[in-house]
């Protein structure tokens, strides 16, 4: 099979942010928190970005940041994924009651707006990583159960479904062998279009100071530290937001290109 | 009664049950969690005594239903709370906040609107070339990046490097109207940015269903030309996904209002909501996550009514 | 001989089609195809799905829908090559000169406008005629086509009136304009055959009232029997054979005309009831849940070993639901079923297996009823592993046996259901139901979504297994052609209850019920005039109106 361009695009920039996060500590060229220069730099053969507002070394800020940010929103994605698409199907196959009151009390969280209700409940919880990726996880599960079941409620209708009903099998060969190999290829490119939403999410709550804390790095948390600079003239701050862009875009790609790619002959939804 | 008005009547029943469960679910969300507030507040070196006595203050003593129920009942009558962190009336602080926040709203959905509509046709129109292809690249980028970051952006361009507009929104009761939108300007532009992508892709896909219906074919089997085919045929039928479209896009605006307040320090209620999470204020929270979410629960019914009135099935039934 | 009204000659129309993982690629559709239609005659277009008789009849309209294009030669209306001109006189004779009637007049209509002013829009806006004289014509057009209430129908909305009231407001909408010719795309194909016969005759009356010349497509060489002079037969794109219609009904030349023709010619010896009956539904009842009426009302039939028992009934009879209440999907409210001798339970999920497996069913759609992502041997292979245990070589060559059965053969196997054709999908499905070594097997429409010469081998292919496995067939389908084929008794059912049921032999002799004689009435048979004798005999309003 051919892959397009931009599928490959995206695949190589995911893959090398991945790589830079998982190898942080390796291709670092200075220590996370280590104050190495003056305040707010030039870039230079020495600090490759510059350095930030307290003199820091911005490329390492950058990758560290990079490995949290990244690490947060993979979590985040996993856990909303594992709850939401597990609770989604099982709605979707029980049917009746069971799905009635899961589908209601998703419409219920779903009724406030992500943010506001992540701030809502920031507003008393401590704010650790571990608390971040449960929060978040479980809010964007949410859309990953209204996904998964419609996607399922789509296939346990058709007459294949119906047909191993009548054959007698179980519920976990109906969810396992008939349900999810076809609900895959849509829940694979949402999972993509959730992790960004993740990435976006993570970086938001850092820049107003709810999510990771310093001196820990992220992001989001680069563009709050270093964004007086903007006034002077300083373009720290906006690394982070073209590193996002670049990641963001590049996992579009390529769940697009997931998403199209489901219509192909063998074992395709046609 | 006919079906159409008990529908709409259903729904807007509907939509004040969900905003009395969100009001449950905002008072759950900030009193039953594991998180102590006054714990929050005061740190991890408070005494014992300090703590049992801001407890009692906040009325942690009670318990939680009828904590609930004096709190609703307050709201029910405009009564928000007092503030912890400064002793005042949330109530009074808000007012001209939220009219702050729905002006830069307002003045958002008011380029936005328009544009993403006029973009979607445009994209629909020239589907598959060039144009389509450029707008969509465009949109596809603006998606992925956070509104702060457009924002930071913005500024540093815009405001920093070219020297239009101003880099903070900081705006009061004696500023003329001219005065105002100049101090709004960038800010508008990012909320526009924002929604833009989005609704203009939704206008891009609910036209090209409309378009690809077979009675749009009958209609240039008759030989109409392609602009007498949208005018009378696909429009009366792309209204109503195009209203829907745009009230989940003004939700979502409501909500990167707040972020943008952050960024340019404008004096809106998002910044005030910001502000007070990271001071624990729960009754500020409280008060504002009620309202943002009332605001939003409300667009998502506009949106859902007008679905209706505008389905003729319902409008003509059998 | 007069000019003809249209003239195509060696016309070539390709398309761009999209294989999945590879790039995309152009093909023909149509290779050349010539014919002539004079003024006031009509040209029947007949062929299986596939043929290019839909893109035939647009591109008399030069229109090609979705990726489609003419490639090559010319189509003549009136004397102008259509082809030639611009979109300015194309658009000038689309809704003027020729006109259409698609298949789905429910789609067909702007479901946000009222009825007349659809009908009238394109005589309007092609200046044949002024407001006030395009709804007079309308009205008249209602009248003609016998739509209830021709004065005020106009006023409604296309939800509400029903679907065979639509397809005349779809003839309706394609007369208005006085046009020179109708191309009418399977305009009866949707519809319940009592009410496919109004329709018909509604068409036929209103084209040699108005002198109109029409190209009728459609698959069914019964139905265009009736209403056309001259018959053109494709297959795959290019022309088989062209004639008078009698020539082609009476004396066809070509081989795949000739197996046309004689399509549904099985003829099947009827058996005696046995003893015992395999499947015994004693005063069923049924409502599906939230609703308040009752879908099947007192149902009693049976069903004897190694015998096919054909339900027939039109859309909304209830005799799907019946295959629903006999699975266990939905359970009764009141009445019995037992099945070889011992009761079955109402609810599936408490059936015992060896219940479900002698009980198996097949689908309208073999295209939804395999899982797209299993390969024919593992859709094959599940009942045999899991009723039977079966695992690795003997599960192959059993798998092998049930494929010889079928007449698939070697190498279908490791095959997707996308890599198949329509009947070797449902020959598929007949496996998975053999696999389980049922007493019976409930066929639901199992042949509708098939081509007729498809839809025969499927039928013997069914008939020759019976004899092999001796298994019974409960057969839901709303063909009389299926059941006079393939049936040894039959119930005839009407809104929820059995209005006729005994022998093959009994229920297909008079004298008839109303409806029976209705429904026996409406199959359109292979003969010219059949539809004018039916319809002087006729007793009973259709159905649908």
């Amino acid at each position: 099979m051919r892959i397009p361009v931009s599928a490959l695009l995206g695949l190589f920039f995911t893959g090398l942010f991945f790589a830079m996060a998982i190898l942080a500590p390796l291709i670092a060229p200075y220590g996370m928190a280590e104050v190495v220069g003056d305040v707010w730099e030039p870039p230079s053969d020495q600090f490759l970005l510059g350095t930030d507002n307290i003199g820091r070394d911005l490329l390492s800020r950058m990758i560290y940041g990079g490995q949290t940010t990244i690490f947060i929103a993979t979590a985040a994605t996993v856990l909303s994924f594992v709850i939401g698409s597990v609770l989604g199907f099982f709605a979707a196959v029980s049917g009746g009651w069971i799905d009635q009151s899961l589908s209601r009390f998703v419409d219920l969280i779903m009724s406030i707006p992500t943010l506001i209700f992540a701030l809502v409940v920031l507003s008393v919880m401590p704010t650790t990583i571990t608390i971040l990726i449960v929060l978040m996880g479980l809010l964007d599960s949410t859309r990953v159960y209204r996904l998964a079941r419609a996607v399922a409620v789509d296939i346990t209708v058709m007459d294949y479904v119906e047909a191993a009903r009548l054959r007698g099998e179980k519920i976990g060969w109906i969810i396992f062998r008939e349900t999810l190999p076809n609900a895959l290829s849509p829940l694979v490119a949402e999972m993509g279009l959730r992790f960004i939403f993740a990435v976006l999410f993570v970086s938001t709550l850092s820049f107003l100071g709810l999510g990771v804390q310093p001196p820990q790095a992220d992001w989001g948390g680069i563009v709050k530290e270093n964004k007086e600079g903007i006034n002077y003239g300083i373009s720290a701050a906006l690394y982070p937001a073209y590193a996002i862009a670049v990641l963001c875009i590049s996992i579009n790609l390529v769940a697009d290109w997931v998403l199209n790619r489901t219509t192909s002959l063998k074992g395709g939804r046609g | 009664m006919h079906p159409i008005l008990k529908l709409v009547a259903q729904r807007l029943a509907l939509g004040l049950l969900l905003l009395f469960a969100a009001s449950i679910l905002i008072f759950v969300g900030t009193s039953i969690l594991p998180g102590d507030v006054a714990q929050s507040i005061l740190g991890q070196s408070a005494t014992p005594e300090a703590l049992a006595n801001l407890r009692a203050e906040l009325g942690m003593d009670q318990p939680a239903l009828t904590r609930y129920f004096s709190w609703l009942g307050g709201v029910l009558q405009g009564d928000l709370g007092t503030a912890l962190t400064n002793g005042r009336d949330i109530a009074e602080s808000l007012g001209s906040r939220l009219g702050n926040t729905l002006f830069l709203a307002f003045w958002a959905a008011v380029i936005a609107v328009p544009l993403s509509i006029f973009l979607g046709l445009l994209a629909v129109r020239y589907k598959d070339r060039w144009p389509d292809k450029l707008i969509s690249g465009v949109t596809l980028t603006t998606i992925s990046i956070p509104e702060f970051m457009i924002g930071y952006v913005l500024i540093y361009w815009v405001s920093i490097q070219w020297g239009m507009f101003s880099s903070v929104a900081i705006i009061n009761e004696s500023m003329s109207l001219g005065q105002k939108l100049n101090a709004i300007a960038i800010p508008v532009m990012v909320l526009t940015l924002v929604v833009l992508a989005h609704m203009m892709r939704m206008t891009r896909a609910a036209i090209l269903n409309v378009m690809q219906s077979a009675y749009i074919e009958t209609a240039e089997l008759k030989g109409l030309g392609m602009l007498k085919i949208i005018r009378k045929h696909a429009f009366p039928n792309a209204i109503a996904p195009i209203v829907n479209v745009v009230m989940l896009n003004l939700a979502y605006l409501v909500v990167g209002v707040v972020v943008v307040e952050v960024v340019f320090a404008y004096p809106g209620m998002g910044q005030y909501l910001v502000d007070h999470v990271s001071k624990r204020d729960v009754p500020v929270v409280q008060a504002c996550g009620l309202i943002f979410a009332a605001v939003y629960i409300g667009l998502n019914l506009v949106a859902d009514i007008v679905s209706i009135l505008a389905n003729p099935r319902l409008r003509h039934p059998k | 001989m007069t000019d003809p009204l249209l003239k195509v000659r060696g016309l070539k129309i390709g398309a761009t089609i999209y294989p999945p993982g590879e790039k995309p690629r152009d093909i023909e559709i149509v290779h050349g195809v010539d014919f002539d239609l004079a003024p006031g005659k009509v040209l029947g277009l007949i062929g299986e799905s596939g043929a290019g008789k839909s893109t035939i009849g647009l591109a008399s309209m030069a229109y090609g829908r979705g990726g489609v294009e003419i490639t090559g030669g010319s189509v003549e209306v009136n004397g102008r090559d259509i082809l030639q001109s611009g979109l300015r006189d194309v658009r000038r004779l689309r809704g003027a000169e020729v006109t259409y009637v698609s298949q789905s007049a429910a789609a067909s209509f702007n479901p946000a406008k009222q009825i007349m002013e659809q009908v009238t829009e394109a005589a309007i806006f092609q200046n044949k005629f002024s407001r006030k004289d395009a709804e007079a014509r309308a009205v008249e057009l209602f009248a003609k086509l016998g739509l209830p209430d021709p004065d005020t129908i106009g006023n409604r909305y296309p939800h509400q009136v029903s679907g065979g009231q639509l397809q005349r407001c779809m003839t309706a909408l394609a007369l208005c304009p006085e046009p020179d010719l109708v191309v009418f795309d399977e305009p009866t194909t949707a519809l319940d055959v009592t009410t496919q016969i109004d329709v018909l005759a509604a068409i036929k009356e209103a084209i040699r009232d108005t002198g109109v010349a029409a190209l009728y497509i459609t698959h069914d060489l019964a139905v265009v029997a009736q209403v056309s002079d001259h018959i053109m037969v494709l297959q795959q794109g290019a022309m088989v054979e062209y004639g008078t219609t009698d020539q082609i009904i009476n004396d066809p030349q070509e081989d795949y005309t000739k197996a046309l023709v004689s399509v549904r010619s099985i003829t099947h010896e009827e058996k005696k009831p046995t003893a015992t009956p395999v499947l015994k539904v004693e005063n069923i009842t049924a409502r599906y849940s939230g609703t308040n009426f009752d879908v099947l009302k007192n149902i009693n039939v049976e069903l004897h070993p190694g015998q096919t028992l054909a339900v027939v009934g039109e859309s909304g009879s209830g005799k799907s639901t019946l295959a629903r209440v006999i699975t266990g999907l939905l359970p009764p409210s009141q009445g019995t079923i037992t099945f070889d001798g011992r009761p079955l339970t109402p609810d599936l999920a408490t059936r015992p297996l060896e219940d479900l497996r002698e009980l198996q069913m097949i689908y309208q759609m073999a295209d939804t009823a395999m899982n797209p992502r299993q390969t024919v041997g593992t859709i094959i292979g599940r009942p045999l592993e899991f009723y039977f245990g079966l695992r690795g070589a003997e599960k192959q060559k059993r798998i092998q046996e049930l494929l010889d059965e079928i007449e698939l053969g070697e190498g279908f196997q490791d095959r997707y259901p996308a890599e198949l054709s329509g009947g070797q999908k449902q020959r598929v499905c007949i496996a998975r139901a053999l696999a389980a070594k049922p007493k019976m097997i409930i066929c639901d429409e199992v042949t509708s979504a098939l081509d007729p010469l498809v839809a025969d081998g499927i039928l013997k292919l069914l008939l020759e297994l019976q004899k092999i496995e001796d298994v019974a067939y409960l057969f839901i389908t709303h063909d009389l052609a299926t059941v006079r084929a393939i049936a040894d008794s039959i119930a005839v059912m009407y809104q929820g209850s059995v209005v006729r049921y005994g022998p093959k032999s009994q229920v297909l002799s008079p004298p008839f019920d109303d409806y029976t004689d209705l429904l026996l009435s409406s199959v359109p048979e292979m003969k010219l005039g059949w539809l004018e004798d039916v319809l002087a005999h006729r007793k009973m309003e259709s159905a649908g109106n």
